[in-house]
């Protein structure tokens, strides 16, 4: 076994049993903390799996901007009260349950003798030769992101845009229009 | 020479089996949209190992896509919970029960 192989399970651990924390916690921050440790290891994956634009820009984009607009989130709403919790055991069986059956299925599946488990050889795209591709290939879809990207930035002014200025319509919005 | 292509997807399966679990049973707002974005990562783990398994380049660059969607799907959905948290004054998913706008 070599080290690039070593370094896969290492990296497969650091980021199961950090995503398995994050879904443990009760407080959400915690949860965000974790899951850019999970996605940390994942950029560090793409890495030894020979692809470093996604791995760059898995550290740029999901550990960096989301998890940090998630902990901007958390810090604008602050925490709640938890409430009394009623019939939690049942809530949590179904999809722990369904979870299972799923991770269990698929590790029946992979531990079937279809065929010996080869291991994958060592392979790089430069970030060059991937910007190429995607722009060559793809330029559509790319077009089409940053269409998605301008809908979001409309949608999302939208959505926390003030609507008590619109006027009095809503009974019990007794704050005193300027 | 890195691991094979099964024990990359068993790991992919494990956290979208993970991140499911998270989106189903949690009940604040933040942690369900987590686990959205447990399931989206692990996508991509499977779509970067297959990538190298066939020496090709489209997962590697639907990977990308997937990033940008994932950015775009959390920035809307944490304004949305701005939003109901104005309205409602919970993030707690139970307290949504009416779609009377």
């Amino acid at each position: 076994m070599s080290v690039t192989q070593i370094l896969f399970y290492v990296l497969a651990g650091v980021i199961a049993a950090s995503t398995g924390l994050a879904v443990f916690q009760r407080q959400p921050v915690h949860a965000v903390v974790y899951l850019v440790v999970s996605f940390f290891a994942t950029a560090v994956l793409f890495g030894l799996f020979g692809a470093p634009l996604p791995a760059i820009l898995q550290i740029m984009v999901p550990a960096g901007a989301v998890m940090v607009l998630f902990l901007f989130i958390i810090m604008l709403l602050g925490r709640e009260e938890p409430k009394p919790r009623d019939l939690a055991t049942m809530r949590w069986i179904g999809p722990a349950a369904l979870a299972a059956v799923a991770a269990v299925a698929g590790a029946v599946l992979l531990s079937l003798p279809v065929h010996e488990a080869v291991p994958m050889a060592m392979a790089k795209a430069s970030a060059k030769e991937l910007g190429r591709f995607v722009y060559q290939n793809y330029w559509p879809a790319v077009e089409a992101v940053s269409v998605l990207f301008f809908v979001a930035l409309a949608g999302a002014m939208f959505l926390v845009r003030d609507f008590k200025a619109r006027g009095a319509e809503k009974p019990g919005n007794e704050e005193a229009q300027p | 020479m890195t691991a094979p292509l099964e024990h990359v997807l068993a790991l992919a399966v494990l956290l979208f089996a993970m991140g499911a679990f998270c989106a189903l049973a949690r009940r604040n707002l933040i942690m369900i949209l987590l686990g959205v974005e447990i399931m989206l990562n692990a996508c991509s783990i499977a779509l970067v190992g297959a990538s190298l398994k066939w020496q090709a380049m489209e997962g590697q660059a639907f990977t990308l896509f997937l990033m940008a969607l994932t950015a775009a799907e959390a920035s809307v959905g944490l304004a949305l919970f701005v939003h109901a948290r104005k309205r409602a004054g919970t993030l707690d998913s139970g307290g949504y029960s009416s779609m009377k706008g």
